[in-house]
C-alpha cells in the first residue's frame, strides 16, 4: 500500500467545514507545507484542534488570519492578537481547554474511551456544565473526547509504511492527534526507506497513519 | 519598602529559588519566575520541566547556537541538559497532573488568603487562556506564586479573587518583594518580611488579613 503522496493529492481529504486537529505548540512541530496549502486551497469553516493559536505568521495562526477556521478548541491563544480580536468581533468562536485536559481528551478519543475524569477546573469556569463525579472522595469533572476529521501531523523523520520519529520537543500534541483522526496525514521533514528507523524508536505506529507527504 | 523594579524581581526571584531542594522537579512559569534558574543555591541539583514536552531544560542558547526543534513553553529558543528527556503532551500532563512535579512557581494577577489564584483572563480585556497552568497549579506538590506585592498600587493580594480562578484552594506561598506569605488553614501567615520593608506597610499594601507570625523573620536574599 502506498501511502505516500503529492500535497494535492493530501488535500483532498479536507474539506470546508470539517474538524482539524493539528500538532504543534505555538507552531513547533506543525506541518507548514500543509497549512498553507490549506490556505491555498480556500477550505473554509474548519473546526480546529490545535494546543495553540501560534503566531499570526506560524503554524495554524495563518489560519486564523486567513479566515480558514470558524473555531478553535485550544488552551492559548495570547502569542496572535488575531484570534483575540476575532474572537471579540464574535468572527471566531473560542472553546479554551486547560492544556492537560486538552491532552487528555484527544488522548480518549483515540484509545477508545469515553472520557476522561481530571481535577483541573474544579472551583473555576471550567466546570460549567461538566458532570462532576466524585471517587474516594476527590472531586473530577467528566471530560468527554475529543474526536477530529482529519490530523495534520509533522514528523521529523517518517518511513514509507508512516512510522514516525519526533526530534526534540517537535513532538508535543502530534502523537495524540494521530490517534484521533479518521484520516492522519504526516508531513515528513526526511522521508526514509522502511527499515531506517529502528522499530523501538518509532513514537508513532504506522497502522495510524493514512497519507505520508514530503 | 523597596521601590526598584530590578531589585524587586531579584529579592523575589532569589528567595523562590531557596525553596528548592535537591532533586526536586520543577516548573518555571513564563516571565520572572524563569529567573528563579539563575538563582538556584550552590550543590542543589534540580530538574526544569518545559510542559511542552522534557525534562532537563537547559539554559538559553546563544546566538547562532539554537537548535529549531528545541524550544521552551513560551517558544523561545531552548536546550537541555545532560540527562535530559523528551516527550509528548499526555506524558507532560501526566508529570504534572500524576503528583510528580515537586515545585511550580508562576506569576499571578490575583491571590487570596483561601489560596485561590487567578492568572489566566480579565474578562473583556485580556484572554490569553490558561494554557498549562490549570493543571499545574492543581497538580503541582507545592505550588509558589512569586510576583509584585501590588499591581499599579493597587493590592493583588485579596480576601477573595475577583477575577476568574485558575484553580480553587491551591497556592501553597506567595513570595512578594516585600515578603513570604504562607497559605494555611488560619490564614495568610506573613513568615518573612523584606529588608528595607515595615510591618505597617506589608499590612497597608495587602487587602487580605495578614497573621504575623511570632518568629517573623528578615527575607535572606
Amino acid at each position: 500500500m502506498n501511502k505516500t503522496k503529492s500535497i494535492d493529492q493530501a488535500l483532498e481529504y479536507i474539506k470546508d467545514g470539517m474538524t482539524i486537529a493539528v500538532g504543534g505548540f505555538l507552531g513547533v512541530g506543525t506541518p507548514e507545507k500543509l497549512i498553507d496549502a490549506v490556505i491555498a486551497k480556500g477550505v473554509k469553516d474548519i473546526t480546529l484542534i490545535c494546543n495553540d493559536t501560534a503566531f499570526p505568521d506560524k503554524g495554524v495562526g495563518k489560519w486564523v488570519v486567513n479566515k480558514n477556521v470558524s473555531k478553535v478548541i485550544v488552551s492559548h491563544i495570547g502569542t496572535n492578537p488575531e484570534t483575540g480580536r476575532q474572537m471579540n468581533s464574535k468572527e471566531l468562536i473560542v472553546d479554551l481547554v486547560p492544556q492537560g485536559t486538552l491532552a487528555e481528551r484527544v488522548r480518549a478519543a483515540g484509545a477508545g474511551l469515553g472520557g476522561v475524569l481530571t481535577p483541573t477546573g474544579i472551583g473555576t469556569v471550567i466546570e460549567e456544565g461538566k458532570q462532576k463525579i466524585n471517587v474516594d472522595g476527590k472531586d473530577y469533572l467528566l471530560e468527554l473526547p475529543l474526536k477530529a476529521d482529519v490530523a495534520l501531523i509533522k514528523g521529523s523523520i517518517v518511513d514509507k509504511k508512516g512510522n514516525i520519529y519526533y526530534n526534540k520537543s517537535t513532538r508535543n500534541f502530534n502523537t495524540l492527534m494521530a490517534t484521533a483522526a479518521e484520516t492522519v496525514i504526516v508531513e515528513a521533514e526526511k522521508l526514509v526507506e522502511i527499515g531506517e528507523i529502528d522499530p523501538s524508536d518509532v513514537m508513532t505506529p504506522s497502522i495510524f497513519v493514512n497519507v505520508i507527504v514530503e | 519598602m523597596i521601590q526598584d523594579k530590578d531589585r524587586k524581581r531579584e529579592v523575589i526571584v532569589k528567595r523562590v529559588a531557596k525553596e528548592l531542594k535537591d532533586g526536586d522537579l520543577v516548573n518555571l512559569g513564563i516571565g520572572m519566575p524563569t529567573l528563579v534558574a539563575n538563582y538556584i543555591p550552590e550543590g542543589v541539583d534540580i530538574l526544569l520541566q518545559s510542559e511542552n514536552g522534557f525534562v532537563g531544560l537547559g539554559p538559553t542558547p546563544k546566538p547562532g547556537e539554537e537548535d529549531k526543534d528545541i524550544v521552551n513553553a513560551g517558544a523561545q529558543p531552548a536546550s537541555h541538559v545532560t540527562g535530559a528527556a523528551y516527550f509528548d503532551s499526555g506524558m507532560s500532563f501526566a508529570i504534572i497532573r500524576g503528583g510528580h512535579l515537586d515545585v511550580t512557581v508562576l506569576g499571578a494577577l490575583q491571590v487570596d488568603q483561601q489560596g485561590n489564584l487567578a492568572n489566566w483572563m480579565i474578562p473583556g480585556k485580556m484572554v490569553p487562556g490558561m494554557g498549562g497552568a490549570m493543571d499545574l497549579v492543581v497538580g503541582a506538590k507545592k505550588v509558589i506564586v512569586a510576583m509584585e506585592h501590588t499591581a499599579k498600587g493597587e493590592p493583588k493580594i485579596l480576601k477573595q479573587c475577583t477575577l476568574p480562578l485558575t484553580a480553587a484552594g491551591q497556592v501553597d506561598m506567595i513570595v512578594t518583594e516585600m515578603g513570604v506569605l504562607n497559605v494555611t488553614p488560619k490564614g495568610l501567615v506573613l513568615t518573612e518580611i523584606a529588608p528595607e520593608t515595615e510591618l505597617g506597610e506589608v499590612i497597608a499594601m495587602t487587602e487580605a488579613e495578614i497573621i504575623v507570625a511570632d518568629d517573623l523573620k528578615v527575607m535572606e536574599v
